[in-house]
């Protein structure tokens, strides 16, 4: 009886596999910061078109592109979102397994911010600042060339300017391409502005990205898991804390939390566009060539991404928390779709 | 021996106090143990009850909206083609320029038309699409609010803030405060919340997607684990020799049941998905992933049902000449089988609360289609909930509060329907 249920169940797997051979919606994966404006297209593109609703997994820019990457076929997804581009060694496995022709479109741009409580007082950082406050190991403070564990506790310490409370940043896990985008804008560009680290870069790189990357663990920077929403709720409990998080999160709890300065330039829909806003990255999502015109709707749903609907000035992207790109590059990309062009990194 | 006694007793009185301080003391620990756990499940209660009550009514307005063919933007016959893609968003926006005519600027309109949902657009298109004949005539009809008037008139938006920092302007708090005079913006039953699949407007997302994800796959579990489970617990308990193998076999099928869920999730992307390559994100590969996580629970539960069947009961059985088979499938699987049933239930509803290795197999993905059967791309309850909670949108944090509600009223239903199971089948000896 086991073995004829079993054996059934098996039959019944292949049976649906050989059924499932014929997906009619389009499958995206990928990044988490792209998801909140991925899904939105997918949603307005399924109510407006005939084409069924696109299934939007997120899996982080990595994963994306893992499962992007690992064939062509029904069972591989058609786009994957990404918080960063492709890197060399992607685009090679992909052309291993035979995902060789991609297409490359840019989404728009994300910002990433530091705030606070309404109520608290106000922060005006400079990336050295942030560098000195979250790094594991800082140059020590006699001047010497010289890494000690970070001594720092308050952000007066840091920085003469800085109101006089306890350094507590809450901030997402290394999992996370946010993370990843502050550990590299921000630290990093702290980081650099030290004249010996930065001559670090050529001589020892591992060592530099060491010093630059590694958030110090004593407590001052706490992980406080991937979802955005706990972040807002503790920085209105504690108002000594600052957050980290992705811009549409502070466009979308501007009653509750307030953007940190980051170089004197406040974090701003106008101030990321126009490039002023130091800590932001673009958007990407990129597109198996090989599904076009097999899975329906793909075309289309590319159209509607790179519509001024969408991701104009005034596009309902915006209203999510998007950076829309300048109109020129819009266009860019624009034509991009419409001539297909092969990605080149 | 008199004396003897007395010592006794009188040994015996100076620990009673002491005795019975004790009992006190231990029902004292007792009383204060259930009622932190008391005070636990009230505060959730409470709290999941406060948050997600308000999310069952949706602000709507009244608006009296001109569907002429010209405004429509369609022909004067259309077919459903034309219907669906004519111009709704339009005919929204300029029924709502008609209820302010004072509003001209540019600017300020586009202010305007965030009153009304990006999604009452699509309701008006659902509504026009299932009466064609609507085409030329001037409707007043409900169609939702923003979700920020919406979290205004509950009351989760402060009036008080200034407006830079609120999400609606000074205007837009004095258009629905207007609005609220007419009788033209109200709070209603919000049957979205059942009716729709996901989206990225709160006003529009609903639970009923992954109701529907969570029945197929639960089906998909029922379906294969029940009859593999009893199977293997009647061949172990009532036929397999007692020998080194079943024992072997015994053990396993106990520390499978301890084993953590997201392990049966990799199990199920590396075979199910990359071996028989069936499709990421549906029901079916779920329906199995569970199948293997509840087996051992309900193995276990059944085998002790069937040990919990009286010897006498067989040994009448043979007795009376019934064979070994018909001994199982007469007398004793009819006694064990509410046991097998509860335990079944317990299985599913711990299937019901599973998320970790739907992570794995996909099923944590945006789904708007309700879907329509087993292979075709679904989330599950639990796992909309983690979607909702992880969303910007502030409208979200009420229907994340609003679908753990549902999903704790299909897990007690479900765990009521195993206790009356229990209760109605249960034979005492």
């Amino acid at each position: 009886m086991n073995k004829s249920v079993l054996l059934a169940a098996v039959v019944g797997c292949l049976a649906v596999s050989a059924h499932a051979a014929e997906r009619d919606y389009i499958s995206i994966v990928g990044s988490s910061t792209v998801y909140p404006f991925s899904t939105v297209v997918a949603e307005q593109f399924g109510k407006t078109s005939d084409f069924k609703t696109p299934k939007v997994e997120s899996t982080g820019s990595g994963g994306g592109l893992k499962l992007f990457c690992s064939g062509v076929g029904m069972q591989h997804p058609d786009i994957t979102n990404a918080s960063r581009r492709i890197k060399a060694s992607e685009v090679k496995t992909c052309a291993e397994n035979g995902v060789d022709k991609i297409l490359e479109v840019k989404v728009g741009y994300d910002g990433i911010t530091m705030a606070n409580a309404t109520g608290a007082v106000a922060f005006n950082l400079e990336l050295k600042d942030i560098y000195l406050a979250l790094a594991k190991e800082v140059p020590a403070t006699d001047g010497s060339e010289t890494l000690v564990e970070n001594p720092y506790k308050t952000w007066k310490q840091v920085n003469p300017s800085l109101p006089d409370s306890k350094i507590e940043v809450l901030g997402p896990p290394p999992t996370s391409g946010t993370r990843d985008a502050f550990v590299e804008l921000a630290m990093e560009g702290g980081c650099k502005t030290i004249p010996w680290i930065k001559a670090m870069k050529k001589k020892d790189k591992s060592h530099y990205k060491a010093v630059c990357h590694t958030v110090r663990e004593d407590g001052a920077y706490v992980e406080a898991g991937e979802n955005d929403n706990l972040i807002v709720q503790k920085l209105n409990v504690n108002p000594n804390a600052l957050g980290i998080f992705g811009f549409s999160f502070l466009d979308q709890n501007n009653d509750k939390v307030k953007g940190a300065s980051i170089g004197g330039v406040p974090p701003e829909f106008e101030s990321i566009a126009d490039g002023k806003y130091p800590v932001s990255r673009s958007l990407y999502f990129y597109v198996k060539k090989a599904h076009i015109g097999i899975i329906p709707g793909i075309e289309e749903y590319l159209a509607e991404f790179s519509s001024d609907k969408a991701v104009g000035d005034e596009g309902y992207l915006t209203e999510k928390g998007l950076i829309p790109m300048p109109a020129a590059e819009r266009k860019q990309f624009a034509d991009d779709i419409k001539n297909l062009k092969d990605l080149s990194l | 021996m008199n004396k003897k006694t007395g010592t006794t007793l009188d040994k015996v009185q100076v620990g009673l106090k002491k005795r019975y301080a004790a009992e006190r003391r231990f029902q004292w620990y007792g009383k204060t143990a259930i009622a932190i756990g008391l005070a636990f499940l009230l505060i959730l209660f409470g709290n999941v009850l406060s948050n997600g009550l308000s999310a069952f009514f949706q602000t709507r307005i009244l608006l009296d909206v001109n569907l002429s063919a010209e405004k429509l933007g369609i022909g004067e016959n259309p077919d459903r083609k034309a219907l669906s893609k004519a111009d709704y968003n339009g005919v929204v926006k300029a029924s709502l320029r008609e209820l302010f005519p004072e509003v001209k600027k540019r600017r300020a309109k586009r202010d305007l038309y965030k009153i009304a949902s990006n999604g009452a657009a699509y309701q008006l298109r659902q509504q026009v699409m299932a009466n064609p004949e609507l085409v030329g005539q001037t409707i007043s009809v409900w169609l939702s609010a923003s979700d920020d008037v919406d979290m205004l008139t509950k009351g989760y938006t402060n009036r008080e803030q200034i407006a830079a920092v609120r999400r609606l302007s000074d205007q837009q708090v004095i258009w629905v405060d207007q609005l609220i005079d007419k009788d033209r913006l109200e709070r209603q039953i919000n049957h979205d919340f059942f009716d729709n699949g996901d989206s990225r407007e709160p006003e529009l997302a609903g639970v009923w997607g992954a109701v529907m994800g969570s029945f197929y796959m639960l089906m998909v579990t029922l379906v294969l684990s029940f009859p593999i489970g009893i199977a293997t617990a009647i061949y172990l308990e009532e036929f397999a020799p007692k020998n080194r193998l079943t024992d072997i076999i015994e053990v396993n099928i106990n520390n499978l049941a301890a084993v953590p869920s997201i392990v049966f999730g990799l199990l199920g992307l590396a075979v199910f998905i990359n071996f028989f390559g069936l499709p990421r994100s549906a029901p079916l590969v779920g329906g199995l992933v569970m199948t293997l996580m509840t087996l051992p629970t309900i193995i276990i539960a059944a085998r002790a049902s069937l040990q919990a069947v009286p010897p006498s009961i067989r040994e009448a059985a043979i007795g009376v000449g019934a064979s070994h088979l018909q001994m199982v499938w007469h007398h004793v699987l009819p006694l064990a089988l509410p046991g097998m049933l509860t335990g079944t239930i317990i299985g599913m509803s711990r299937a019901l609360g599973e998320t970790a290795p739907l992570l794995m197999i996909g099923m944590v993905a945006f789904v708007v289609d309700i879907p329509q059967g087993i292979t075709e791309p679904a989330t599950a309850l639990p796992v909309q909930i983690y979607l909702w909670a992880d969303s910007p949108e502030r409208a979200f944090v009420e229907r994340t509060s609003a679908a753990i509600l549902v999903l704790l009223a299909f897990l007690i239903s479900m765990n009521t329907f195993a206790v009356v199971l229990r209760r109605y089948f249960e034979r005492r000896w």
